[in-house]
C-alpha cells in the first residue's frame, strides 16, 4: 500500500512536473526506440544518434555479411531515408509519386500494403534536387508520409487506410514542397518543408495526431508572432534576442521570400521537452540582392513543441553568400567537451563547422572544422557566435556579377543532409561528408511566384591538389578533432550507422555498402548493391538475428551535380585526373538490400 | 509575356548578335540562327553567350547539370541540341514538357511566365548551341570585352 501511494504520488508529480495531459504516442515511441530490435523513428531515437545496442554483426563477425533478400521500389530516381521496422513490418516511401510500402519480415519482404498518392505530377519541377523523399513516421498505430506536394497523410500502419490528410503548402503556384521525414513528438506530428530555391517562407508546422488539425506554425522569418519568438524570454548565445529580431535584418518586405527551409531532420529532448532542427538559405543565392544578416535563416532553433515557443535560437551563417543551409541533423548528446561533462547538441553544418552548444541554454561551446578544406571563414568568433569572414572567398563581399574563386566547401556543404551516426560509448561521431570546392557567381534575378529564384552559378570540383570528392571521418567532439578519415571516390551521401558491436555503416555514391571499425576506420567488409546509395542504413532484429537495411538508388543533389561530373580545373586549383564521371559506376533504381550473417 | 513578343525578342536579339559579330573575330557565322553564338579560343564568349550561361545556371542546371551534362535524370543537352531545332527549344522552354508513364516521371516545368527565362532564351540557347557543337568547353567561359 506504502509503495502503491508513493508511485501515484510520483505519477501526479511527473503529470504536475509536465504541465498538461502526457501523450501516449510519446511515451510508446520512447520506449519503443529503446528497443533495439526495432528501428522506430527515422534517426533511430528522438537525439537523433543512428546507434544501435545490437553487436551480433561487430568487428569479428561483419566479414561474413551478406545480402539475404532484396526489394525494388519500382521508382527509378533518388532514394533518400530510410525504411522504419516495427514489430515484424517494414515500413518505407520512395521519391516521387511517395510510394509506401508496408513489408512483412516473416516472408523476406512479402507486401502487406502498398499507398500510392495521387498528386500533381506539376510538383516534380519545382522540387528544387530531385524528388526525394526522406522516409515516414510511425506513432499510435500509424504511419505518416509527407507528401511532394505538401500533403500530410495519416495511414494506418495494419492496412494502409487513410486515417487523415491534410495539405501543408502551395506547391505548383509557390514552390512549397515536402521532402523531409515527419516526427512524431507527443500527441503532435512536425513537419517541415522544403523551396529554398523558390522563394518560399520557411516555416515548421505541428499538426495534432488525433485528427490531422493545425496546432501551431512557427516561421523560420517574419514578425516575432510569425516566428513565434518572445522579445525577452527567447534567447540567441543566452541573450534576450529583443523585438524584431527577424525583420530588422531584411531589406523591406523580402522576407516573405526569405527562404529558410526546414527539409532536415528534427531531434528532441523529452527531459527539456524542446525540439532541435536548423533552416536553410535565404533566398535568393545572390547576396548583394538581399542585405543583412537574414534573421533566422541558417539558424538552429530549440522550440516548445507543445506551443512552438522559441526557446534559444543561433544563427550559424549570417547572410548567406554560399548556400551553406543549416538544416543538417542535430545530434544531442551527454558528452565531455573540452573534458567537462555536458548536454550537447552536436551540429555538422554544411558550412564545414562542426558546432557544439549547450542543448538546454544555447549557449555555444565549441565550432571547430571538420574538414580542413574549409576556406570561407577561419574560425568562428566564440564571443559574438559569429564567422570570421575571408572577404575573398565572399561572392556577397566580392559583388554581384564577379566570379568568386576557390571557395570550400562548395554550396553542397562539407556535409548535407545525410545524417551522422554518434557512439555514446565511446563519444565518437561517424560523419559522411564532401570534399568538394566551387567558383560562385551571383547575380540579379526577379521573383515569380512558383519559379526558381536562385540568383547565381556555380562550378564545383575537388580541393587544390586532391582527388577524392568524400571523406567518411571520425570526429571527437571533445577535443574538436578529426580522429581518422577514410577518402571516397566521391562524396559519402548516406546516412551513417554505429553500433555497439564497435562497427559503422555507410554507403557509397558509385553503390557500395561498408562496414567499417570504429576506431581506425578500417574496412571489414563491402558489397556494391544495384545503384549509388543516398539513403540511410538502418538496423534491427528478426527472430533474434541482426540486420542491416539500406535503400540504393542514386540522385539527389549529389545525382546532378555528379551525374556528369564535376568542372575539371576550373580555377586552375584541382589535381589532374580528378575528374570523375558517376554515371560510369552506376544507374538509376530503387532497391533494398537486407544484410544478414550466415548462420 | 506574349509569343509575338517572344519572337521580338528573339529577332532584336538576332539584330544585336549581327552587329556584334561585325567586329569580332567568329568561330561560327553569326547570322546563323542556328549558330548565333561567338567564341574565341574556347572559352571567350560575345555578351549574349554570356549571359545565357549565366541564366543557365540560374534555371536550367538544378535539373540539366553543370555545363549543360544532365543529371541522374535530366536529358544531357548537350546532346539534345544536336538532334532539336531553336524554335522546338524555345517550345520546350516556354510550355515545359512532361513525360509521366509508368517508366518515368520527368516534368520540366513552363518557363513562359518567368520574366528571365524569356529574355535570356536567345542568350541560353547560344550558351548551350555553343557547348553542343563543341565549340566551348566546360566550367566559368570569360565574355571578350574582359
Amino acid at each position: 500500500m506504502k509503495q502503491l501511494l508513493a508511485l501515484s504520488a510520483c505519477v501526479a508529480a511527473c503529470v504536475a512536473a509536465l504541465g498538461a495531459a502526457p501523450s501516449l504516442a510519446n511515451e510508446a515511441l520512447q520506449k519503443l526506440s529503446a528497443d533495439s530490435s526495432q528501428w522506430v523513428l527515422p534517426l533511430g531515437n528522438y537525439s537523433s544518434q543512428r546507434y544501435s545496442d545490437l553487436k551480433q554483426i561487430n568487428t569479428s563477425t561483419a566479414k561474413n555479411l551478406h545480402p539475404v533478400w532484396t526489394f525494388s521500389t519500382g521508382v527509378l530516381r533518388g532514394h533518400e531515408g530510410g525504411p522504419l521496422v516495427i514489430g515484424n513490418m517494414m515500413y518505407l516511401s520512395t521519391p516521387y509519386p511517395n510510394t509506401v510500402f508496408a513489408l512483412d519480415l516473416n516472408e523476406s519482404g512479402r507486401i502487406v500494403w502498398k499507398y500510392e498518392p495521387k498528386q500533381d505530377p506539376n510538383v516534380i519541377p519545382v522540387m528544387c534536387c530531385d524528388t526525394v523523399n526522406r522516409g515516414v513516421s510511425y506513432g499510435e498505430g500509424m504511419i505518416f508520409l509527407h507528401q511532394a506536394d505538401t500533403t500530410l497523410v495519416a495511414l494506418d500502419a495494419k492496412t494502409g487506410k487513410v486515417a487523415w490528410s491534410v495539405k501543408d503548402g502551395d506547391s505548383v503556384g509557390k514552390g512549397e514542397t515536402g521532402t523531409s521525414a515527419p516526427l512524431v513528438v507527443k500527441d503532435k506530428v512536425l513537419i517541415g518543408i522544403s523551396g529554398g530555391e523558390f522563394g518560399i517562407q520557411g516555416r515548421l508546422t505541428a499538426y495534432n495526431i488525433k485528427d490531422g488539425s493545425k496546432a501551431w506554425v512557427a516561421y523560420t522569418s517574419g514578425t516575432d508572432d510569425m516566428i513565434k519568438f518572445d522579445p525577452q524570454k527567447t534567447t540567441v548565445l543566452g541573450k534576450p534576442v529583443g523585438a524584431n529580431s527577424s525583420l530588422a535584418t531584411w531589406k523591406g518586405d523580402q522576407w516573405k521570400n526569405g527562404g529558410g527551409g526546414t527539409w532536415g531532420w528534427i531531434s528532441y529532448d523529452p527531459k527539456l521537452n524542446l525540439i532541435y532542427y536548423g533552416s536553410g538559405n535565404p533566398g535568393t543565392w545572390n547576396p548583394t540582392q538581399r542585405p543583412g544578416d537574414n534573421k533566422w535563416s541558417m539558424t538552429i532553433f530549440a522550440r516548445n513543441p507543445d506551443t512552438g515557443e522559441a526557446k534559444w535560437v543561433y544563427q550559424m551563417t549570417p547572410h548567406d553568400q554560399w548556400d551553406y543551409d543549416g538544416v543538417n541533423e542535430m545530434i544531442l548528446a551527454d558528452l565531455p567537451v573540452h573534458g567537462k561533462p555536458t548536454h550537447a547538441l552536436v551540429h555538422f553544418d554544411r558550412n564545414g563547422f562542426a558546432y557544439v552548444m549547450d542543448r538546454a541554454s544555447g549557449k555555444l561551446l565549441e565550432a571547430e572544422k571538420y574538414d580542413p578544406a574549409v576556406n570561407w571563414a577561419t574560425k568562428i568568433d566564440m564571443a559574438t557566435g559569429r564567422p570570421v569572414l575571408v572577404d575573398q572567398y565572399g561572392p556577397g563581399a566580392q559583388g554581384a556579377d564577379h566570379n568568386t574563386k576557390g571557395v570550400c566547401p562548395a554550396a553542397l556543404g562539407s556535409k548535407d543532409e545525410q545524417p551522422s551516426a554518434y557512439s555514446p560509448k565511446s563519444h565518437v561521431f561517424f560523419v559522411p561528408t564532401n570534399h568538394v570546392c566551387m567558383d560562385y557567381e551571383p547575380f540579379k534575378v526577379n521573383y515569380t511566384a512558383g519559379q526558381a529564384f536562385v540568383g547565381a552559378t556555380l562550378s564545383m570540383y575537388p580541393p587544390p591538389g586532391e582527388n577524392n570528392l568524400g571523406n567518411f571521418i571520425a570526429y571527437d567532439a571533445n577535443q574538436g578533432k578529426i580522429l581518422w578519415s577514410d577518402p571516397e571516390t566521391f562524396s559519402v551521401w548516406s546516412g551513417a550507422l554505429a553500433t555497439a558491436g564497435d562497427v559503422v555503416a555507410y554507403g557509397t555514391l558509385d553503390g557500395y555498402l561498408k562496414v567499417v571499425d570504429q576506431k581506425t576506420g578500417k574496412l571489414i567488409y563491402k558489397f556494391k548493391t544495384p545503384s549509388g546509395i543516398i539513403g540511410n542504413i538502418n538496423t534491427f532484429t528478426h527472430d533474434g538475428k541482426q540486420y542491416l537495411a539500406v535503400l540504393s538508388g542514386v540522385g539527389g543533389w549529389a545525382g546532378i551535380g555528379m551525374a556528369a561530373g564535376l568542372t575539371e580545373d576550373n580555377a586552375g586549383l584541382g589535381a589532374v585526373g580528378a575528374y570523375k564521371q558517376l554515371s560510369n559506376y552506376t544507374q538509376l533504381g530503387g532497391v533494398l538490400t537486407v544484410f544478414g550473417l550466415s548462420d | 509575356m506574349s509569343f509575338d513578343r517572344i519572337m521580338q525578342l528573339i529577332l532584336v536579339g538576332g539584330c544585336l548578335m549581327a552587329g556584334a559579330a561585325s567586329t569580332a573575330a567568329t568561330s561560327a557565322p553569326a547570322a546563323d540562327p542556328e549558330r548565333p553564338y561567338t567564341v574565341k579560343d574556347g572559352k571567350k564568349v560575345d555578351i549574349g553567350t554570356y549571359k545565357g550561361y549565366l541564366y543557365y545556371g540560374d534555371l536550367c542546371m538544378r535539373c540539366h547539370g553543370p555545363d549543360g551534362l544532365g543529371s541522374s535524370y535530366a536529358p544531357n543537352l548537350t546532346d539534345s541540341l544536336k538532334t532539336m531545332s531553336k524554335q522546338q527549344m524555345e517550345n520546350t522552354v516556354i510550355n515545359g514538357r512532361k513525360e509521366v508513364n509508368t517508366a518515368n516521371d520527368r516534368v520540366m516545368p513552363a518557363f513562359g511566365t518567368n520574366a528571365d527565362a524569356v529574355e535570356n532564351l536567345d542568350n541560353i540557347y547560344s550558351y548551350l548551341k555553343a557547348r553542343s557543337d563543341g565549340v566551348l568547353g566546360r566550367g566559368h567561359p570569360d565574355h571578350l570585352d574582359q
